[in-house]
């Protein structure tokens, strides 16, 4: 395929490399000569992006038939482009979900696993890949096909869970969607005040309910640092639902690139007060629309233009148990001193590692922050590292752009063992990423 | 609605048939490959609220022996036909075309020859108890284009053919509709840079369905393509020979 000149790639944080996407419905074809895959490219930094010497991803979202399901157990097998968006049109309202959701929608299969995503639910549930994917279909990188699972090649299988898809290209998936009372959700939400209050707020929430997500204000400071809202919920039985019907939502797309000089502290500022006050009772419950509840950001579509050209990254780390609050503490003054002005700052405390060697969540709180990209944006995400390697805590690979790769080695003491797969699976390091050149020192 | 699709397995054509099963339709589908059209048959059966099983056949656009036992297999799997619809068709740019005679001969015999041989096989199973003949052409047969000379005037010939296959029988009973599709952003122009206009695939399945189930003759996919079209339409030949389009 040629290349127009000048073309560029990016992942969903807009910082764009020179190259393209081969789109394909043809994926087991198509994968025999790719060095790498994309699914709808919501990865933040470089996961998704082609080594600088190759240019060209293969784009899997055309690859999107479901292959078998099984209306009795709810197991499901399916082409890693299938989205879990087109999965929740189709299957909630038959009372099917997928075991774990992230924040959005517009992701495939095929990324989930890679990502090793976890959701609001990961202190009961864990990720998707590392606990509940039964069986994966790889091309690996001599060109064959090899099927693998918990109990099938289990070392590759867990390389592959969070692997950012480097270990081979995800074919097909295999996992059990869950049966659930109704589409509804019975949700809570909760204004809390300061930090201590917040941590104390995740935990008793996390104890009754199992999903629990919380916004945090991360402009305030002093005594209201870490003030903001949590959500937490559970589905909603079937006699709370009352049998209403899910109406499906229209989504706005966000029509233009935003001027970078408008997302300046004073505006993110005044965005983050009414975002907190315009949640004025302390704690509400009721029935919310799953999308809403699930999903709040995709109700806007391309909200990434928000940011403008220059685009943003998402710094998301985990601070582990061991660090306790005031490791968090430590985390928020750093980046409060630093300045860094955040429209969207998530935290949840995560529950036990799962089995992927890469895969992201330990236990610990997860804070997930927008960072506009800046001059000193390299310089931040410098610092907030070191503080993170400092609490023993990590990042998370599918939010990364500025990482280091000598930082990245110190969170990471599990790489030795995902080397050796790579190293058994792709000698030659033929299947790798913008990210992974970066980080694990691939060739270019 | 009991439908046989010639094309299912990729592009509109899948878009179409899952429109169809997800609203309860009963469909058959035609197609190249064996392994392919199992597949699409579990994605359809899956997205079928019922469950209904989907049946199979192979046919392919460059074999018209294989047009009668497919059709026929069909109408036997679903008890009748309501409508048969057809996506299947070869694309290639204008360059490839001209860099390669044997390629155009192919194109040029199955996007048009054997398109209106399979439709004049389906025309006449349908014609017996009234159903719907829904066949994709291309804005590309509307006006004599630079970028598509060939491919164009493939689907040009085949409008024509729709277009009287409509004043001919449509008092008896037969329906037809012609899809012109713009830019449609599917697996056969993905090494293509998509134009301003530029539609998804389940964008035209909805136009297209809507168009079947009314009997609507021709459907522009997507609408501005008809208003695009008749301004192409009306240019003097001295601007057509100036620009690019």
């Amino acid at each position: 395929m040629r290349e127009a000149a000048g073309e560029t790639i990016a992942g969903w944080g807009n910082v764009p490399v020179p190259g393209h996407e081969r789109l394909t419905e043809d994926l087991e074809g198509a994968t025999r000569e790719a060095i790498l895959c994309r699914g709808l490219g919501r990865s933040y930094g470089d996961s998704s992006l082609p080594p600088p010497g190759a240019r060209e991803v293969l784009g899997t979202r055309l690859a999107d038939r479901i292959l078998d399901f099984d209306p009795e157990t709810g197991r499901i097998r399916a082409e890693a482009g299938l989205s879990l968006f087109e999965l929740n049109r189709l299957f909630l309202r038959r009372g099917w979900f997928a075991p774990v959701s992230p924040g959005t929608q517009f992701v495939t299969l095929g990324g989930m696993v890679a990502a090793d995503i976890h959701g609001k639910a990961h202190h009961v549930d864990g990720c998707f890949a590392s606990h509940h994917v039964q069986r994966l279909r790889l091309r690996v990188a001599d060109g064959s096909i090899v099927e693998c699972g918990p109990d099938r090649e289990p070392e590759l299988f867990a390389a592959t869970c969070g692997g950012m898809g480097l270990t081979g290209h995800i074919l097909e998936v295999d996992f059990d969607l869950r049966s659930i009372p109704s589409p509804w959700i019975m949700a809570e939400s909760r204004r809390v005040a300061d930090l201590d209050q917040f941590l104390a707020a995740l935990k008793d929430a996390s104890s009754r309910l199992p999903f629990v997500v919380g916004w945090i204000d991360c402009l305030s400071r002093g005594r209201s640092m870490g003030r903001g809202i949590l959500d937490a919920g559970r589905w909603a039985s079937a006699e709370e639902a009352g049998g209403r019907p899910v109406p499906w939502k229209r989504r706005l797309t966000f029509p233009f690139m935003l001027p970078s000089w408008l997302l300046a502290r004073p505006t993110v500022q005044l965005a983050n007060f009414a975002y907190y006050w315009k949640h004025l009772p302390k704690v509400r419950r009721g029935l919310r629309h799953p999308e809403s509840f699930w999903y709040p950001l995709d109700v806007v579509r391309e909200w990434n233009r928000l940011y403008g050209r220059r685009g943003f990254t998402q710094y998301q780390c985990v601070i582990p148990d061991a660090a306790g609050r005031d490791g968090v503490v430590r985390f928020f003054e750093l980046l409060t001193a630093r300045g860094g002005a955040s429209f969207l700052c998530v935290i949840k405390d995560c529950g036990p590692e799962g089995r992927g060697l890469l895969s992201f969540p330990r236990p610990g709180i997860s804070i997930a922050l927008d960072i506009p990209v800046r001059d000193d944006t390299q310089a931040l995400v410098d610092a907030l590292n070191e503080r993170v390697i400092a609490e023993g805590g990590r990042i998370y690979l599918a939010k990364d752009t500025f990482t280091r790769a000598e930082h990245f080695r110190a969170m990471e003491p599990r790489l030795a063992a995902f080397t050796a797969v790579r190293d058994r699976w792709d000698p030659e390091r033929r299947i790798r990423s913008a990210q992974s050149v970066r980080l694990l020192g691939d060739p270019p | 609605m009991r439908a046989a699709i010639f094309g299912a397995t990729h592009g509109m054509g899948r878009a179409i048939a899952r429109r169809l099963s997800e609203r309860g339709d009963r469909v058959f589908i035609l197609g190249i490959d064996d392994d392919d059209l199992a597949r699409s048959a579990a994605d359809l059966k899956a997205r079928s609220p019922q469950g209904h099983d989907v049946g199979v056949a192979v046919c392919d656009l460059a074999d018209t022996g294989t047009f009668a036992p497919a059709l026929q297999a069909a109408e036997d799997a679903l008890g009748g036909l309501d409508a048969v619809i057809v996506t299947a068709a070869v694309f290639a740019t204008q360059e490839a075309l001209e860099a390669d005679l044997a390629r155009t001969e192919v194109l040029l015999r199955l996007d048009f020859t054997n398109t209106v041989v399979f439709c004049e096989h389906a025309r006449r199973r349908l014609q017996e108890r009234g159903g719907t003949l829904c066949v994709f052409s291309s804005v590309a047969g509307d006006r004599g284009r630079k970028p598509v000379v060939l491919y164009g005037a493939a689907k040009a010939g085949l409008s024509a053919y729709l277009e009287a296959l409509d004043h001919k029988h449509h008092d008896a009973g037969l329906k037809v509709v012609c899809v012109k599709p713009g830019f449609v952003k599917t697996g056969m122009t993905a090494g293509l840079k998509p134009p301003p206009f530029a539609a998804e695939p389940e964008a035209v399945a909805k136009l297209v369905v809507r168009a079947i189930d009314r009997g609507t003759p021709v459907v522009y996919a997507t609408p501005i393509w008809r208003w695009i079209m008749l301004v192409i339409r009306s240019l003097p030949r001295f601007v057509m020979r100036k620009i690019g389009f």
